[in-house]
């Protein structure tokens, strides 16, 4: 991607159709094909971690139930005891963000929460998701949020529209985070990778000091495995703590 | 939360910086901006689509396979582990109870093991005082009888005294004065002094 003088931070984002004429005709680039492999990977986990079922688990197994354990506890303890209702979504969206994260950070794979289309579409899933719950749960006192409880009447004019536009805001604030922590990440990566490649073209000095850029990387992909499961869990903890106010009466 | 927004600026940071070094460094590298929000083209788009077909293919296989294989295996483990402890519990209540019937039985056998001692000591008691006083009532009664014989004996040897007294008193009389005394009087005399002295 980076060859010569030249840095191409952002043909890594860049989305090509997959099987040729097929591919372009059905609109199937990369992206969707890493969605599919992170969710049968995940699949793959589950089921193979919990084939034993054993009353004892092995590693594999206590894995899997790990994180069954860990999305239930944050669904349940978070939204109430509605969670649970919502515990297969959150857990969905949990695995599939983190699944997307990962496999990104694999050599010459694609991280699919890098693009804004894909981290919109599932932050304004959740935003849509928690309209219908509070318009199920609470009905018309639902649009009563947008006045604070025991605000002076004379500020609604202002507090109402900002309630609205922070309360509108959240997909957006949402689904930006992901796409810009993901992208950060793997255009740092772009760049370092790149400095060693320019560093080589100057003889022995440069290759000595190519290290310092690959050392760099190192450290980064430490990082950018605590952001990978950091912004998953950002995004499920934000969906629990909207679910939290959509089913609250 | 720090760290996140720590990270969101380091993003952005780096987004532009690499944005400007791009710039700055590459003439000929792509300079439309970024791919992911060039929505002209249906690739970009398309991700939506089929995301959303691959996320709710997701959400069904976790929801009604997965996750419930899952759920099932742990609520197995801690109904067994409930079970378990209810069996183990069980068992320690049996236990207990045996315990206390044993140590009920052990009392009452005391008690009753103390209560035939009791009886067994009392009727010994009961049948050494009531020979005690057999012994008791024999000797008095042999008291008595040796008491009346001897009062007897007392009184035939007085009786005999009154004889002798008298044999003497004549004998004693016909040596002095040579006549034998007279037996009447000498024996209403003898009469006379014996029941004087008190003997």
């Amino acid at each position: 991607m980076a060859g010569g003088s030249s840095i191409d931070v952002l043909g890594q984002f860049e989305l090509h159709p997959v099987l040729g004429g097929l591919g372009d005709a059905l609109r199937f680039s990369q992206s969707p094909l890493y969605m599919i492999v992170a969710v049968c990977l995940v699949l793959a986990f589950l089921y193979f971690g919990m084939r034993p079922a054993a009353v004892v688990p092995g590693r594999f197994q206590a894995a899997a139930e790990v994180c069954y354990e860990f999305i239930r506890n944050m669904a349940v303890d978070t939204i109430g005891p509605e969670g649970a209702a919502f515990f297969p979504f959150i857990f969905t969206l949990f695995f599939f963000i983190l699944a997307g994260n990962y496999l990104g950070l694999l050599p010459f794979s694609f991280t699919f929460t890098s693009h804004i289309a894909v981290t919109l579409a599932l932050a304004v899933m959740v935003f849509l998701l928690t309209v219908i719950v509070s318009l199920k749960v609470q009905g018309f006192r639902f649009f009563a949020h947008f006045m604070p409880a025991g605000a002076s009447m004379a500020l609604a004019p202002l507090l109402i529209p900002i309630e609205i536009l922070s309360f509108l805001s959240r997909p957006v604030s949402l689904s930006i985070r992901l796409f810009a922590n993901m992208v950060a990440g793997h255009v740092m990566f772009e760049i370092f990778a790149s400095f060693v490649i320019m560093l080589a073209g100057f003889g022995v000095v440069g290759d000595v000091f190519a290290i310092g850029p690959i050392v760099i990387n190192m450290a980064l992909v430490a990082l950018e495995l605590l952001v990978g499961v950091l912004q998953a869990y950002v995004f499920a903890i934000l969906t629990c703590i909207y679910l939290r106010e959509a089913v609250a009466h | 939360m720090g760290v996140m927004m720590k990270t969101t600026r380091a993003g952005v940071l780096a987004v532009v910086s690499g944005v400007s070094l791009l710039a700055m460094t590459a003439p000929g590298a792509y300079a439309a901006g970024m791919p992911q929000l060039d929505f002209h083209n249906p690739l970009v788009t398309g991700q939506v689509i089929w995301g959303g077909v691959i996320f709710l293919g997701f959400y069904l296989v976790l929801s009604r396979v997965m996750l419930p294989r899952v759920g099932r295996v742990l609520e197995d483990r801690s109904n067994r582990i409930s079970n378990d402890l209810e069996v183990a519990r069980a068992a320690k209540h049996d236990a207990d109870n045996a315990v206390a019937e044993l140590q009920q039985a052990r009392k009452e056998a005391l008690a009753e093991a103390q209560a035939n001692l009791k009886q067994a000591l009392d009727e010994e008691q009961r049948i050494a005082e009531q020979k005690l006083e057999e012994i008791n009532a024999r000797l008095g009664t042999e008291l008595a009888d040796a008491e009346k014989r001897v009062a007897a004996e007392k009184l035939r040897a007085f009786a005999a005294l009154k004889d002798i007294a008298a044999e003497t008193t004549q004998s004693l009389v016909s040596r002095l004065t040579g006549t034998p005394a007279d037996a009447a009087l000498v024996a209403k005399k003898v009469e006379g002094a014996t029941a004087q002295r008190t003997v």
